[in-house]
C-alpha cells in the first residue's frame, strides 16, 4: 500500500539552515546537510530545501548543499527557491536533487513547466503554489508572497497539471506561521481538482493537523518546517500519530 | 573483485546512484570500483552494470541510442557474457519490447513485455505514483535467494521502497515477476530473467532497504 509522506522542509540562506518566524529575525541554525541526515534517520520520507534568498549566489550555495546531502542521505530530495530556467533545474538535478520546485517562474513563464517536464520528466517538476484567500476565492501569490498574480488558485492547479507538473506543493499563506492547521477547504478543492499528488504546507502547529491534512484535505504528503526545527515534535512522533489515525506510513527506517 | 559501471547515456539521476554505490564500496561489498561511463573499453572491463533512467521511455531510448556502439557493447556483456545487470526505473522499463510513453517506441526486448500507463479504476488514486510502497516477494530467482541469505534486514517484515512513475512493466511471462507492489492493483516492482534484473523502485533513494538491495546486487555473481 502506498504510504502518506512526511516531509520536513529546511529553509536555507547562503548555504546555512536558518530558523525564524515568517522569514524574520533569522538565526543561523547549522549545516543543512547534517540536519537532513538527522531527519532521514528519524524517518523523513523526503526532504525539501527552500532557498529563501533565491539569488544567484544563493543558488550556487544550494548546489553545494544538495551535493553534500546526496552523498550521505538516500531519500528523495526536493529543492526550490529562485528556479527560473531549464538551466537552473538541470543544475539542481545534476547535483543530486530528485525534484525541483518552481514558484514565481511558473507564473511569469508557464512554459518552463512543460519544458522542464519534457526534458527531465514530469516526476521531477513540482509547482509550488502560494495561495491566499481574498473574498470568496484563493489567489496565487509570487515572489515570496509579495506579488498577487490575481490568478485563481484552484484553476491554476488544473493548469499547471495540464502543463506537465508531476506534483503540487500547496502553501496557504493565511495559515503559514500561525500554527492553526492547514487550510482544509483550499486543500480539498485542489486535491479534488487535480490527478497529481498534492503536498500540503503552511500552518502545522500540532500533530492533529498532519492527519487532518491527509484525511480531510486529501493530501498525499504533509510538509512542515518550524515544528520540526523547533522540536515541537519529532518526525517519529508525527509518524506514530498518523499510524494511530490508521493512515499508512513507512515505519521500516 | 567486482567492478561496477553505471551506464552514462545522458539521462538518469546518475549522481544519486553513484553516491549510493560509493557509500557501499567503503563498507561490506566485494566490489572494488565504480565508474560512471559510456566508454566501451571501461564497460567491457566491468563485471556489473547499472542502467538508471528518469524521464520518459522515448526520451531515454533516444538518448541511449545516440551513443554509438553502446547497445552492442551492453548486449555482448549482458546477453552473451551473462554479466550482472540492473536497470532502475525507466532503465528497467527499457528492457521491454515496447514502451508507449511519449509515443510508441522500441525497447531492448531483453524481457518479453510492454510498458504501459497505469490503468486505475479508482479515480481518487493520484498519478504519478509517488512515494513509499510496500513490496511482496513473488517468484523465486537466484538473485532473490542470494539477497535473502545475505540481507542485513528482516525481509519477512514489511519492506517499503520509493517509487516515482506513471508507467508500469507488463511482462508476458509471470515467472519474470520477482517483486510486486500494489497501487489500485498489483504491479511489477522488480523483474528478473537470468542475469538481467530491473526495479521499478529507486533503490538509491530507498534508504536502508535500498542500500541493502544494492549491496546484494554488487556482491551477486550472476554466473553461478
Amino acid at each position: 500500500m502506498l504510504k502518506k509522506r512526511i516531509i520536513p522542509c529546511l529553509d536555507v540562506n547562503k548555504g546555512r539552515t536558518v530558523k525564524g518566524i515568517n522569514f524574520k529575525n533569522l538565526v543561523d541554525a547549522g549545516d543543512p546537510a547534517e540536519q537532513a541526515k538527522i531527519y532521514s534517520e528519524e524517518g523523513a520520507d523526503e526532504i525539501t530545501f527552500l532557498d529563501i534568498t533565491a539569488t544567484s549566489d544563493g543558488r550556487e550555495a544550494m548546489v553545494s548543499v544538495i551535493k553534500k546531502t546526496s552523498n550521505e542521505c538516500f531519500v528523495p530530495l526536493t529543492v526550490g527557491g529562485g528556479v527560473r530556467s531549464v538551466e537552473d533545474i538541470k543544475k539542481f538535478l545534476l547535483a543530486g536533487a530528485d525534484k525541483v520546485s518552481i514558484n514565481s517562474a511558473a507564473i511569469t513563464n508557464p512554459d518552463l513547466i512543460s519544458q522542464g517536464a519534457n526534458i527531465f520528466g514530469n516526476q521531477c517538476i513540482v509547482v509550488a503554489i502560494d495561495a491566499k484567500k481574498n473574498g470568496d476565492k484563493w489567489e496565487v501569490y509570487s515572489h515570496g508572497g509579495r506579488t498577487n498574480s490575481l490568478i485563481n488558485a484552484v484553476e491554476w492547479s488544473g493548469f499547471v497539471e495540464s502543463k506537465g507538473a508531476g506534483e503540487i506543493l500547496l502553501t496557504s499563506m493565511d495559515r503559514d506561521g500561525t500554527k492553526s492547521g492547514f487550510d482544509i477547504e483550499l486543500l480539498k478543492q485542489i486535491t479534488e481538482k487535480v490527478k497529481i499528488p498534492v503536498v500540503a504546507s503552511g500552518g502545522v502547529g500540532k500533530l492533529e493537523h498532519l492527519s487532518e491534512g491527509i484525511i480531510l484535505g486529501g493530501a498525499s504528503a504533509v510538509l512542515a518546517a518550524s515544528v520540526f526545527h523547533f522540536k515541537t515534535f519529532s518526525i517519529t512522533e508525527a509518524k506514530n500519530h498518523l499510524q494511530s489515525r490508521k493512515i499508512p506510513v513507512r515505519m521500516d527506517y | 573483485m567486482n567492478i561496477v559501471s553505471i551506464v552514462d547515456y545522458g539521462s538518469g539521476n546518475l549522481r544519486s546512484v553513484y553516491n549510493a554505490v560509493k557509500q557501499l564500496l567503503n563498507k561490506h561489498t566485494f566490489c572494488s570500483n565504480v565508474k560512471v561511463t559510456n566508454n566501451i573499453k571501461e564497460l567491457n572491463e566491468s563485471s556489473h552494470f547499472i542502467l538508471p533512467g528518469v524521464g520518459s521511455f522515448k526520451g531515454c531510448i533516444k538518448g541511449f541510442y545516440s551513443n554509438p556502439g553502446l547497445f552492442e557493447c551492453l548486449e555482448d556483456n549482458v546477453i552473451n557474457k551473462k554479466k550482472a545487470f540492473l536497470g532502475i526505473c525507466v532503465g528497467m522499463q527499457m528492457l521491454a519490447q515496447r514502451g508507449f510513453e511519449g509515443g510508441k517506441s522500441k525497447g531492448f526486448g531483453w524481457i518479453d513485455g510492454d510498458v504501459q500507463l497505469f490503468s486505475l479504476k479508482d479515480k481518487s488514486l493520484k498519478i504519478p505514483h509517488i512515494g513509499w510502497n510496500s513490496l511482496s516477494f513473488n517468484n523465486q530467482h537466484p538473485f532473490i535467494g542470494f539477497w535473502k541469505k545475505n540481507s542485513r534486514m528482516n525481509l519477512n517484515k514489511e519492506i517499503n521502497a520509493y517509487f516515482v512513475h506513471s508507467y508500469i512493466f507488463k511482462e508476458k511471462l509471470k515467472k519474470n515477476q520477482l517483486l510486486l507492489s500494489n497501487y489500485g492493483h498489483d504491479f511489477t516492482a522488480m523483474v528478473g530473467k537470468e542475469n538481467i534484473l530491473g526495479t521499478q523502485f529507486h533503490p538509491e533513494k530507498s534508504q536502508k532497504f535500498g542500500l541493502d538491495f544494492l549491496s546484494a546486487f554488487l556482491n551477486w555473481d550472476s554466473r553461478l
